[in-house]
């Protein structure tokens, strides 16, 4: 079955999501994370969506979803790169994702991650 | 509908050079082909090109329904005759009146051919008229069709020009927003500036809205959508251009602009954004 791969940088996950998202996939996805951060206490995760370009309302709030159960397990999540038109896709469908930390790119989000582990 | 008689149309052939020549005069009479905006030798070279194929339509068929194949290259100059008018700047009225001005020609010719048979005559006549109103009512559609054309390209360019999104700092960019901002222009808006942050990686984009005359729910609906759509993207934005009047609508509207950063003028927004980004100015000694 097709899956998601994450990958492990140190104290964080990266993410990459390269495929289009179905529903199937995205509850796979939520369900592999989950497992991953219990196993690697892992102190951050970068999801980046950068190659995603088309979303819909179930895609959305699976991505609201995983920020907010890795929130839980005390792991900030960063999501990066996400395309203009999925932003407006997003907004215009109402889900604005309070609470999830956003980044222009790979760069940027690991540095912002980085900060933030520091900081605590 | 009555139809051309073989009679009238075969008049109509053997005397076109005369009919040519009398509308050419009505029209020299009337001013119209002594118009500034057009060329007097491609005004005569219209007029002979329409007589040539109101005269062949008419012989090759159906002269009740000019929606037929056999008036498709007379309605195809009729379209282009139009056109050009209508990016010439003429009104519709000069436009119509270049076809209706063949009317009194072709009546002349009729009482010349009918002049001892009253009931053809009267019949003919009433032939002709529908014809050249057809035609005539073709053209000003036709006319109003290119100029509604002319209209809708430039509000589409207008739209285009009204949105420019300038970079005032390395990472910063700046939208100054002119005029009412609606549905439509909050599209066009979020998407330049949208994309204008990925190509140049900006961290914090400044909404200027001096130039926008009056907010309202709407409108603020629109800012929040784009504010939105900005912070999704990973990039910072600050709303700036506040002046007292749209503060005071904003607070009795009882609108809430939900964390985001407002500031009165875009100087005080550039403070800012530098700022965050760890640069500070100082005076030159």
């Amino acid at each position: 079955m097709e899956r998601i791969p994450i990958l492990q940088m140190g104290d964080f996950l990266l993410v990459t999501i390269q495929v289009d998202m179905h529903d199937e996939l995205a509850l796979t996805l939520q369900d592999d994370l989950s497992e991953r951060i219990s196993k690697t206490s892992a102190r951050g995760v970068l999801i980046d969506i950068s190659a995603l370009d088309m979303v819909d309302s179930f895609i959305g709030r699976m991505i609201g979803t995983i920020s907010g159960l890795s929130r839980i397990m005390d792991a900030a999540t960063v999501l990066v790169g996400m395309q203009p038109a999925v932003a407006i896709t997003l907004v215009e469908l109402g889900l604005t994702l309070p609470g999830v930390i956003t980044a222009l790119n790979v760069e940027r989000g690991m540095k912002l991650l980085r900060d933030r582990v520091q900081s605590e | 509908m009555t139809a051309l008689s073989r009679q009238t149309i075969d008049a109509a052939r053997q005397n076109e050079g005369q009919l040519l020549a009398s509308w050419q005069a009505s029209l020299e009479a009337s001013g119209a082909s002594r118009d500034s905006r057009i060329n007097h030798a491609e005004f005569e070279a219209q007029t002979r090109e329409f007589l040539r194929l109101l005269v062949a339509g008419a012989h090759a068929g159906d002269s009740g329904n000019i929606a037929g194949s056999e008036w498709a290259d007379t309605r195809g100059f009729l379209d282009g005759l139009s056109r050009s008018r209508a990016l010439q700047g003429f009104d519709s009225q000069t436009t119509a009146n270049f076809i209706f001005s063949l009317k009194r020609p072709l009546f002349e010719l009729l009482q010349a051919q009918y002049a001892n048979n009253a009931a053809e005559l009267a019949s003919q006549l009433w032939a002709v008229t529908e014809l050249v109103d057809a035609l005539g009512l073709y053209t000003v559609r036709a006319f109003q069709k290119s100029r509604e054309e002319v209209i809708s390209r430039q509000q589409e360019e207008l739209l285009e020009l009204s949105t420019p999104v300038v970079k005032l700092w390395d990472g910063v960019l700046a939208l100054p927003m002119i005029g009412t901002l609606d549905s439509q222009r909050t599209q066009v808006v979020m998407e330049s500036l949208l994309q204008r942050i990925v190509e140049t990686g900006s961290e914090i984009a400044i909404i200027d809205i001096t130039g926008v005359p009056t907010v309202d729910t709407l409108v603020a609906q629109h800012l929040l959508k784009t504010v939105t759509a900005i912070r999704l993207m990973g990039a910072d934005a600050i709303i700036s251009g506040v002046r007292p009047q749209i503060a005071q609508t904003i607070v009795h509207l009882g609108l809430d602009l939900q964390g985001i950063v407002t500031k009165a003028n875009l100087a005080d927004a550039l403070a800012l954004a530098l700022k965050r980004s760890g640069l500070t100015v100082t005076k030159a000694t």
